[in-house]
C-alpha cells in the first residue's frame, strides 16, 4: 500500500490511560514538541482526584487532550481525531469523544478478561459495545513490544512496563510526522544529572515505537500539521495558567518594587501557583505554606500590612474559609490578591473538574456590605496579564481583589508570545507622604478626593504610627460606632471600588457591532465562545461577542454596548451567576442564559447550537 | 535612637476595660517595658507592631502608640506570622485571650509555636469569655459554672504551658496580671528571645470570673501557692523560702527543707535553657494543693526561627540564581522563535 502524508489544518489527540500510566507527561511532551515546531495549540488535562485510583477502573482514567493547528488554536477541541487508550477503562471513558473518522490506538495486552471486566465491558468486543467499530482501529501489543524493546536494557520488568507511554508517544510521532529530536533533548535535560542510565532506554523505546508505527499496515496514511506562519512574530513559550498566574504576580512585584508574599494552603487545582512561587525565591518571593486556608489569607494580610505585595491562592472551598478575613482586608483597606482557581462544587464537589461556579461567592460571599473588585483570566497565557492587573488594582486602589481562574485554564496550556516588562505600565503605590500628616498625626482612612483611595503607611515608618482593624473606624483611624460615620464609610468603600471602572479597559466587541444578539462570556470560556461565534459568523447570520475580564466593576461602556442589541446571551459554566450580576447592574438588558454545570468545559458545537437557537 | 519612656507608648485612646480588670496591669507593664526593649534592640517606636484578635484583651493595640492591628477572632497569630515574615526587622507583640488563642485560634497558635516564628505572644488567661459576657473557655476548670455551663463543665481545660511545650515551644513564661516587676522581666526576656515567646498572664476578670486566681495573687497566700522560677537559682518558695522542689521517681515533689531528711542541697536548680523539656513539662503542670504554681520564665531555649530561615533561604537562593529579573524568567527554559 502506498503511504501518503496528508496535510491538515488541525488535529486533536486524546491520550488516555490509567492514572499511573504517564498520560499527562505523554500529552505534555507531544504539546511542547508541537509548540516548538511552530504549531498553535491548546491542551486540556482531564484527570481524576485520586492519585492512583483502583487500577484499571473507569474512575482511575487520566486523560490529556492536545489540539494542534497550523495557526492559532483557541480551544482544546470538542472531539478527537485520535484516541490513545492504554487500557479498556480508558476506551470505555473516552470513546464518546471520538470523531466519526477518528483513529483509536489501544494496547492490546491490556484488553484481557480481567481488564475488560474491570472497565465494565459485558461483551468481548469493546469496540462494538461502544459503537466505534467503524473507526480506524490500531490494536497493538504495546506492553509486549515495550518489553521486547527493553529486554536487554538491564531494567527490571516493572520499570520497563512504565516505558510503554514512550512507545506510544513514538507511534503518535510517526502518525503525525513529528521529529523525535525534541523528546531526545527533553530526556537529556531531565535525566542527565540524576538518572543518566534511563536516557538510552527511553530513546530506544521511543524510536522503536516510531519504527513500529511505520511498519504497521493499518497505518496507511500519516498527517502533517504544518505551521502556517501566520502566528505573530516573536519569541514564544508554552505556559499553563497556574504558571502564568505565578509569573504575573512576580511581574507585579517587580514593577511595584514590593516583595511578593504568598500565604497559601495546598488545594486542587490551585496548588501549582504556590509551587511555582516557591521556586522563585531568586526573585525575592516569600512563600508560607500555611496551616490552613484561613492562615493562608491571614498571613497574607499581615504581610500586606507590613508592606509586601501579598497574595493567597485557593479554590472554591478555600475561598469560603477565607470569607471573614476578606472582610478584614476590605475594612482595613489593605491590598491583597486572592486567586481562586475554580473547580466543580459545592463543597468538595469534583476537585479536578472545571467550573465557573464561584462567581456569586466572589461577588457577595462576605458578611456586611463588603464590595471588592473581581477580575477573571480568559486563557492560560492571559493568566499572566490578569494576575498583573489584579495586583495593580489591589495596590493602586488599596483593596483586596479576587482573581478568578479555572481548573481548565489553570492546568491547560497554550503557546505564549513572551512580552517584555518594559511594555507593562508602572504600578504606583499610594504610600503616605509627609503631606498626609495632620497635626503630626497620620489619619489612615483619609481618602484621595478623586479615587477615594486611602494612603498606605507601613510599620517601620517613623511618625506614621496608627492602628487598623476589623472594627469600624472614622477617617482618623479611631473606633467609631457613630451611625452617620458607618454609613459614610460603607458608602466610601463602595464608591472606591466603583471608581476602579475609570482605570480598566473598555469592553470590546468581536463580530456584529449591533443587531439581534450579543453573545457574552467571562473567564476561561473565551476560546470556546470565540470559536463558536466565528463559526456562526462565517455563515450569513452575524452576532456580536463580548468577553468580560473585569466583572466588578464592569467596564464603563457595558450598558452602551448592550443597548445596541435586542438580546444578550450569557454563556457560562454555571446556572447563570454572571447573567444575574448583569441583570442587577443593567436592568434594561434582555438577558438570556446558556449554562452548563457538568465539571467540563463547553463544546464549541453546543455553543453553536445554543446561539443558533437564540437567533430563531 | 531616641530615649523613649512609657508615655511614648501610650496612645490618645481612652482605655475602656472594666475598672479592676487585670488587663490594665498588663498594658502598664508593656508600656513600661518597651522603652527598655527599645534600647536593648536598638529599635525606635515605629518598629513595634502590636497585633490582636478578638476579645477584651485584644483591644490592647488601640492603647499602644505604636503600629497596631486589631484583627479577627483567633487569627492574630497568623497575621503576626505574616508581618514578621514580610519584615523580620519589626518587633511583633500579640495580645490574645484564652478563647482567642486556644479555642478558635488554636490551630494558628500551635503552628506559630511549631515554626518558632519570632513573635511575642501575650496570652491573657482569665479562664472565661468576658466580651460575650460569661461563657466557659477552654481554660475554665472542670466543673466551672458559667452561663453556658449552668450545671458545670464536663470537659478538661487546656494547660497553655503544656500545649506550648507539646508543640516544641522554645519560650514559655507564666505570671499574674498584678506582678508588674515580674511581668516586665518576662517581657524583656521574650523580646530578646529569637522565636515564638509565649507569656501566659493569669488575669482576673472582675465581672465574670472574679477571684479565679485568688489563691495565687492574694498576698497572704501567694508565697505558699506559687513559686517564681529564675534561671540558675534554686527552686525555693514559701514563707522565708523554707520550701523547695525536688525531683523523685520521675515527678516533681514539694518538700520542706529540714524535714524528712531534705536539705538545701536536694533542691533543684532551675535551668530554663535546657533543651530537654521533661522538667519544664513537669514544672508547667504543677498544681495546687500538692505543688505551688510555677511562675517566671520556665523555658527559654535557642533554636532556628522561621522568619529568619525564610529570609536566609531567599538570600541564599538569590545569591546563586541565574535569573534575576522577570524578563529573564520569561525567557528561561524552552522557547522558540516565530519569524
Amino acid at each position: 500500500m502506498q503511504h501518503k502524508v496528508i496535510d491538515t489544518e488541525d488535529v486533536v489527540i486524546r491520550f488516555a490511560g490509567d492514572s499511573g500510566d504517564g498520560m499527562q507527561l505523554t500529552g505534555s511532551l507531544f504539546a511542547d514538541m508541537s509548540a516548538i515546531y511552530g504549531n498553535g495549540l491548546s491542551t486540556f488535562p482531564d484527570y481524576p482526584a485520586e492519585i492512583r485510583a483502583p487500577h484499571g477502573t473507569v474512575s482511575g482514567v487520566s486523560g490529556f487532550q492536545v489540539h494542534i493547528g497550523s495557526g492559532k488554536v483557541n480551544t482544546p477541541g470538542d472531539f478527537c481525531d485520535m484516541l490513545v487508550a492504554m487500557n479498556p477503562a480508558a476506551l470505555m471513558a473516552n470513546a464518546k469523544w471520538c470523531k466519526r473518522n477518528a483513529m483509536i490506538l489501544v494496547d492490546d495486552d491490556a484488553f484481557d478478561d480481567e481488564g475488560m471486566k474491570k472497565a465494565g465491558f459485558v461483551t468481548d468486543n469493546p469496540f462494538e459495545e461502544l459503537h466505534v467499530e467503524d473507526r480506524t482501529l490500531l490494536i497493538a501489543p504495546i506492553t509486549t513490544l515495550t518489553e521486547e524493546s527493553l529486554k536487554d536494557s538491564g531494567m527490571d520488568i516493572k520499570a520497563i512496563r512504565k516505558c510503554k507511554n514512550m512507545f506510544t508517544l513514538g507511534m503518535a510521532c510517526y502518525i503525525y510526522n513529528r521529529p523525535l529530536e525534541y523528546i531526545y533533548q527533553y530526556l537529556e535535560k531531565k535525566f542527565s544529572k540524576k538518572h543518566p542510565e534511563v536516557i538510552a532506554p527511553n530513546r530506544k523505546v521511543l524510536s522503536d515505537g516510531y519504527n513500529y508505527a511505520s511498519n504497521v499496515q493499518a497505518i496507511a496514511d500519516t498527517y502533517a500539521v504544518e505551521p502556517s506562519g501566520d502566528l505573530e512574530k516573536g519569541t514564544y513559550r508554552n505556559i499553563t495558567g497556574n504558571q502564568a498566574t505565578a509569573w504575573g504576580l512576580l511581574a507585579a512585584s517587580e514593577k511595584s518594587g514590593l516583595p511578593l508574599f504568598c500565604g497559601s494552603y495546598p488545594i486542587t487545582p490551585a496548588t501549582g501557583i504556590l509551587e511555582e512561587l516557591a521556586i522563585h525565591k531568586n526573585l525575592g518571593a516569600r512563600t508560607v505554606q500555611a496551616e490552613d486556608e484561613i492562615a493562608g489569607i491571614c498571613t497574607a494580610i499581615g504581610a500586606s500590612y507590613a508592606g509586601n505585595l501579598a497574595v493567597t491562592t485557593t479554590s472554591g472551598p478555600g475561598l469560603s474559609l477565607k470569607s471573614e478575613a476578606l472582610g478584614l482586608a476590605v475594612i482595613t483597606e489593605l491590598p491583597l490578591v486572592v486567586v481562586d482557581v475554580q473547580r466543580a462544587g459545592p463543597s468538595t464537589g469534583i476537585p479536578t473538574k472545571t467550573e465557573q461556579t464561584d462567581l456569586a461567592q466572589a461577588l457577595y460571599g462576605r458578611n456586611g456590605e463588603c464590595p471588592l473588585p473581581v477580575v477573571a483570566a480568559h486563557s492560560p497565557a492571559d493568566c499572566f496579564d490578569a494576575a498583573f492587573n489584579a495586583a495593580k488594582i489591589a495596590l493602586e486602589h488599596m483593596t483586596p481583589v479576587i482573581l478568578l481562574s479555572e481548573g481548565f485554564i489553570g492546568n491547560g496550556s497554550e503557546p505564549w508570545r513572551i512580552p517584555q516588562m518594559k511594555d507593562y505600565t508602572a504600578i504606583r503605590v499610594p504610600f503616605a507622604t509627609e503631606d498626609d500628616l495632620r497635626d503630626g498625626k497620620f489619619r489612615p482612612f483619609e481618602r484621595d478626593v478623586e479615587t477615594l483611595v486611602r494612603r498606605w503607611a507601613v510599620p517601620g515608618r517613623k511618625g506614621f504610627e496608627h492602628r487598623v482593624g476589623g472594627l469600624e473606624k472614622n477617617h482618623a483611624g479611631s473606633i467609631s460606632s457613630d451611625p452617620d460615620n458607618h454609613a459614610l464609610m460603607v458608602e466610601e468603600r463602595r464608591r472606591k471600588v466603583e471608581k476602579i471602572a475609570d482605570f480598566i479597559p473598555a469592553l470590546k466587541v468581536e463580530g456584529a457591532k449591533s443587531g439581534k444578539l450579543l453573545v457574552v462570556g467571562w473567564g476561561g470560556t473565551y476560546g470556546h465562545i470565540l470559536s463558536a461565534v466565528r463559526e456562526i459568523n462565517s455563515a450569513s447570520v452575524q452576532v456580536g461577542f463580548a468577553h468580560f475580564d473585569y466583572i466588578n466593576p464592569l467596564p464603563r461602556n457595558t450598558r452602551e454596548i448592550f443597548a445596541a442589541y435586542d438580546r444578550i446571551l450569557v454563556c457560562e459554566l454555571n446556572s447563570g451567576q454572571f447573567a444575574d450580576w448583569l441583570e442587577s447592574r443593567i436592568p434594561s438588558a434582555d438577558i438570556a442564559r446558556f449554562g452548563k454545570v457538568q465539571g467540563q468545559p463547553f463544546l464549541v458545537s453546543e455553543l453553536v447550537s445554543a446561539i443558533k437557537n437564540e437567533m430563531k | 535612637m531616641e530615649n523613649l519612656t512609657f508615655k511614648d507608648f501610650k496612645s490618645d485612646q481612652e482605655v475602656r476595660w472594666c475598672p479592676g480588670c487585670g488587663d490594665h496591669a498588663i498594658l502598664a507593664a508593656l508600656q513600661r517595658t518597651l522603652p527598655k526593649v527599645s534600647g536593648d534592640l536598638g529599635y525606635d517606636r515605629e518598629k513595634f507592631v502590636v497585633v490582636s484578635g478578638i476579645g477584651c484583651s485584644s483591644r490592647l493595640p488601640y492603647y499602644m502608640n505604636t503600629y497596631g492591628f486589631h484583627s479577627i477572632h483567633g487569627r492574630a497569630t497568623a497575621i503576626s506570622t505574616g508581618i514578621k515574615v514580610a519584615n523580620p526587622e519589626l518587633s511583633v507583640w500579640q495580645a490574645c485571650g484564652d478563647g482567642d488563642a486556644l479555642a478558635i485560634g488554636g490551630n494558628h497558635f500551635i503552628h506559630a509555636i511549631r515554626r518558632n516564628v519570632d513573635i511575642n505572644v501575650m496570652l491573657f488567661n482569665n479562664r472565661i469569655y468576658g466580651l460575650t459576657k460569661g461563657q466557659y473557655s477552654p481554660t475554665s476548670k472542670l466543673g466551672a459554672i458559667t452561663k453556658t455551663s449552668p450545671y458545670g463543665t464536663v470537659e478538661h481545660p487546656f494547660n497553655p504551658g503544656s500545649l506550648v511545650l507539646g508543640a516544641k515551644g522554645t519560650f514559655f513564661a507564666r505570671s499574674l496580671d498584678v506582678e508588674l516587676a515580674l511581668n516586665s522581666e518576662i517581657m524583656s526576656a521574650a523580646a530578646l528571645h529569637k522565636g515564638c515567646s509565649v507569656m501566659e498572664f493569669l488575669t482576673n476578670c472582675v465581672i465574670f470570673n472574679d477571684g479565679a486566681h485568688k489563691s495565687l495573687s492574694d498576698p497572704a497566700l501567694k508565697a505558699e501557692h506559687t513559686i517564681v522560677l529564675r534561671h540558675g537559682e534554686k527552686m525555693l518558695f514559701g514563707k522565708d523560702k523554707g520550701k523547695g522542689l525536688v525531683y523523685e521517681n520521675g515527678a516533681i515533689k514539694s518538700v520542706t527543707i529540714g524535714e524528712d531528711g531534705y536539705t538545701i542541697d536536694d533542691i533543684l536548680v532551675h535551668d530554663a535553657h535546657c533543651q530537654n523539656p521533661v522538667l519544664h513539662m513537669a514544672l508547667v503542670d504543677m498544681k495546687e494543693p500538692d505543688c505551688p504554681v510555677a511562675l517566671g520564665i520556665i523555658r527559654d531555649v535557642a533554636d532556628i526561627s522561621y522568619d529568619d530561615e525564610v529570609r536566609k533561604q531567599v538570600e541564599k537562593v538569590a545569591a546563586s540564581a541565574k535569573i534575576h529579573s522577570v524578563d529573564e524568567l520569561l525567557r528561561s527554559g524552552s522557547t522558540w522563535e516565530v519569524k
